[in-house]
């Protein structure tokens, strides 16, 4: 049985992009919002150190020097008039959120205070500048707590616990989606106007991540089964500190607050790679100079992992500023911080590419942006591009309600302005012959087995670093376990919680994004950003200042083609720190 | 053999699977099961359409002491039972997600390790709310008592360019009660809330904490109004199972307290 339900706007995920939409959207023009999980349980809630707007509330500031610190961080690749939207609305959007009653760190004079974050400078590169608004080290969970309390206030309609299978395009116009209820096990149809995609990340793809175990790439892989190419999926973020063997993430603001990295040898080895900001570098930068430091043996007792010292902050510092981290490193590894320094080794954190879109959150296609009328994504399933080739932290929080707010905003636009198109005959029938074909299986392959195989394979061969005969090499692998995926059976046939049946669909989300990722790895014989070969270690703006746009074919390959990257002030140059 | 107590009652399984219990195997082929440790779960189980009653499941896995409890659950869905039904997602004690009744207490799996459990652990849903399969319990009271609390900031003065002014004590005064994950692990560890449908519970009141004392908040007569009533915070017998549970470590029933106080005093 198939209920089907009529929305002006759907809004596909409840972080921060889908929350900061349907606020835009709810109340203009009728809403529901759809996700996975109960809305305080998104991942935008882990993010910890804090959100960057050039308030100038503790030194000078400008929008403008964001704007280029994005660039620059993002190896030149990021849509220049798109970061400086970012930058310039940042400002806007922090005080919104204030509004809201966002309960931010204050400064003695009661002012919003803000504190320094990798990667974000002062005039240019000149030195670390204090520009990142925060709540302690739990800034994701409050502006998750913050947008959906404003929701309740608002009445926003909520459908928790369904998951979303199959988007619906007829004659190349949004016409909804098909959701999966968890509790029931029924088909939903949503047929709406408008639907935006605000589904989050992929890290699962990795082994060592920080994702959730639910960031499996939902968003992205349904719109790219219905013909939608995914934008730069080359380029995916290692956060230098994940907890070592288990990912779990000790943030940047550590390093903000005045942490510094150890070798083995009891260096700190950044002041070797980036000797103006050292150890608040970009991300990718520090990720790949732990990664060398481990290869020349320098690794902590020559093993794969480094330390993370914060034993000379003060102690009010640490239990003040930074407390879940620090209480992060006292559960899962038994290390008392304030005494010992910290096992930490890179972890798989941040997917820069996504489903492209222009700024106003429109979903675009091909080298032209044609746009698919009346479909929309935000946040990190999506690619504005505003992080290029490697995002800076505290980005991602800006990016969530600046492109989610701008996304909604056109969704109410377009919806009142178009009528609902018919549904497709059969709407359902393809979600549903797709869950038929995993619970009907008679395979006997792990579904867990063959995620595993794809977590590890992919960490060791796509990871931080990268080659062309690895990436060949796992190129293969995803076709036996393409192959093996087609074979494996889901134990639990029942309609309640089937959450069995759920994580087999997950994995085959999993599969697409790592396809396109390996495919567009592959093809950008270059180093930018998060994507680093060694066989080619130098960037190479002459062949690739450009978007790649991963399609898939009708036998299931992927196609690649691209698109020139939107430049503005900032001419590229070499990225040194 | 598998020991099978269902709830006591209904001790015959119509289910035509295999028995339920296992042995892992070492997985890799040298033997090494490294540090390895044997860890028998023991899970009560709920499907209604296998059947009406609950009843309990052992396993036992192979883990590293460093692992999670959320871990070796896992490793029994994956490995074992695909069919055991669990909500997590962080995995590290952020989303909420996993609260669960843990060797008797309220508990995160992803924040409990094997190591501290080892050999042997019993996993239930956590109480007070319906459960609908295995370790899955229907949250909606529990969200419903949470959405009576008028959980967001009212303040209809217009607000000026710029950011409210608010002190750092200001701030600090209600800190504690804005790190609540709606968890659930402090309102089902209440037997006031087990016994009162009508009982907003523990982290209901936190939440109205959490504005009522936020010196940008206008809605704290209204909060108070509703905490007063017979379903509100006086319910409260200060029983410290809340402060207990949680896995924030948040002083939960000393918000109750000051809650309390506030609403006798008539302010902050």
């Amino acid at each position: 049985m198939t209920t089907t339900h009529v929305y002006d706007a759907v809004i596909v995920g409840a972080g921060g992009a889908g929350l900061r939409a349907a606020l835009e959207t709810s109340g203009e023009v009728s809403t529901a919002v759809i996700s996975k999980l109960y809305p305080t349980r998104s991942h935008t809630g882990t993010a910890q150190g804090g959100m960057c707007a050039a308030l100038g509330n503790v030194e000078e500031d400008s929008w403008e020097w964001h704007t280029f610190d994005t660039v620059k961080g993002g190896d030149y690749l990021v849509d220049q008039p798109a970061a400086e939207i970012m930058c310039r609305e940042a400002v806007d959007r922090v005080i919104e959120l204030e509004h809201w009653g966002f309960p931010f760190n204050r400064t003695p004079e009661g002012k919003i205070d803000q504190r320094r974050f990798g990667g974000h400078t002062r005039n240019h590169g000149e030195a670390p500048v204090r520009r990142a608004c925060f709540a302690a080290d739990r800034t994701g969970h409050m502006i998750l707590q913050t947008l959906y309390q404003r929701c309740i206030k608002q009445d926003v309609r909520f459908f928790n616990e369904f998951y979303v299978l199959d988007l619906l395009l007829v004659e190349g116009r949004t016409a909804g989606v098909v959701a999966y209820e968890l509790a029931t096990g029924e088909l939903h149809v949503f047929h709406a106007k408008t639907v935006l995609f605000a589904t989050g990340g992929y890290g699962k793809i990795f082994k060592i991540t920080s994702n959730a175990h639910t960031l499996t790439g939902d968003g992205l892989s349904v719109c790219y089964r219905r013909g939608i190419p995914l934008e730069d999926m080359e380029f995916f973020q290692f956060h230098p500190t994940g907890i070592y063997k288990m990912g779990i993430l000790i943030s940047e603001a550590v390093r903000g607050e005045g942490g510094i990295l150890l070798n083995g040898d009891g260096e700190r080895f950044m002041e070797r790679y980036a000797p103006t900001i050292k150890d608040l570098a970009p991300r990718d930068m520090i990720s790949r100079a732990i990664y060398q430091e481990i290869r020349e043996g320098r690794g902590v007792d020559g093993k794969d992992y480094v330390y993370l010292d914060v034993r000379h902050l003060d102690h009010d510092v640490i239990e003040t500023k930074i407390p879940d981290v620090t209480e992060f490193a006292r559960i899962y590894l038994g290390v008392e911080p304030t005494r010992e320094p910290v096992p930490i080794q890179p972890t798989a954190h941040y997917g820069m590419g996504g489903i492209p879109t222009d700024t106003d959150g429109r979903v675009v296609t091909g080298e032209g942006e044609e746009p698919v009328p009346g479909l929309y994504a935000a946040g990190e399933c999506a690619c504005v591009s505003v992080h290029g080739a490697n995002r800076l932290g505290t980005n991602s929080l800006l990016d969530i309600v600046v492109f989610g707010r701008r996304g909604g905003a056109d969704m109410v636009r377009y919806a009142r302005e178009n009528d609902l198109p018919d549904l497709p005959r059969g709407a359902e029938a393809e979600a549903e012959a797709q869950l038929r074909q995993l619970l009907d299986s008679t395979g006997s392959d792990s579904v867990a087995d063959i995620r595993d195989e794809l977590q590890e394979e992919l960490f060791d061969l796509a990871g931080v670093v990268r080659s062309e005969e690895g990436l060949r090499k796992m190129q293969g692998m995803l076709g036996g376990l393409r192959e093996r995926y087609g074979r494996s059976v889901v134990q639990d046939k029942g309609r309640v919680y089937n959450t069995d049946l759920m994580e087999a669909w997950e994995v085959g989300c999993l599969l697409d994004c790592a396809e396109t990722l390996v495919a567009a790895a592959l093809a950008r014989d270059e180093s930018r950003g998060g994507h680093y070969r060694e066989d080619h270690p130098l960037r190479d703006d002459d062949h690739w200042l450009r978007h790649s746009l991963a399609s898939r074919q009708p036998d299931g390959s992927v196609r690649l083609e691209y698109k020139p990257v939107k430049l503005g002030s900032y001419v590229p140059m070499e990225r040194k720190y | 053999m598998a020991e099978r107590e269902g709830p006591v009652d209904a001790p015959v399984d119509v289910r035509e699977t295999a028995p339920r219990e296992y042995q892992a195997e070492p997985r890799d082929g040298d033997g090494a099961v490294g540090g390895k440790v044997p860890l028998t779960l023991r899970i009560r189980r709920y499907n209604p359409e296998v059947r009406a009653d609950p009843w309990w499941d052992e396993f036992t896995v192979e883990m590293e002491p460093s692992d999670r409890v959320l871990d070796a659950l896992h490793e029994v869905k994956w490995r074992h039972d695909g069919t055991l039904a669990l909500r997590r997602s962080c995995a590290h004690g952020i989303c909420g997600s996993d609260a669960m009744v843990i060797n008797g207490v309220n508990r995160l799996a992803c924040k409990i390790l094997v190591k501290d459990v080892a050999p042997k652990v019993t996993v239930e849903p956590i109480r007070g709310l319906q459960p609908l399969k295995d370790l899955i319990v229907d949250m909606e009271p529990f969200f419903e008592g949470y959405k009576k609390m008028l959980p967001y900031l009212i303040n209809d003065e217009m607000p000026p360019s710029r950011e409210r002014p608010q002190s750092p004590e200001e701030r600090e005064r209600f800190d504690d009660t804005t790190k609540c994950i709606l968890c659930a692990a402090c309102t089902t560890s209440c037997p006031i809330f087990w016994g009162d449908e009508g009982y907003v519970g523990p982290a209901a009141i936190v939440n109205a904490h959490r504005f009522i004392f936020d010196s940008r908040d206008r809605g704290a007569r209204e909060r108070l109004q509703i905490l007063e009533d017979k379903t509100g915070v006086f319910r409260c017998r200060t029983t410290f199972n809340c402060t207990e549970a949680c896995p924030r470590g948040i002083k939960v029933t000393q918000a109750i307290q000051e809650v309390k106080r506030a609403i006798m005093f008539d302010g902050k």
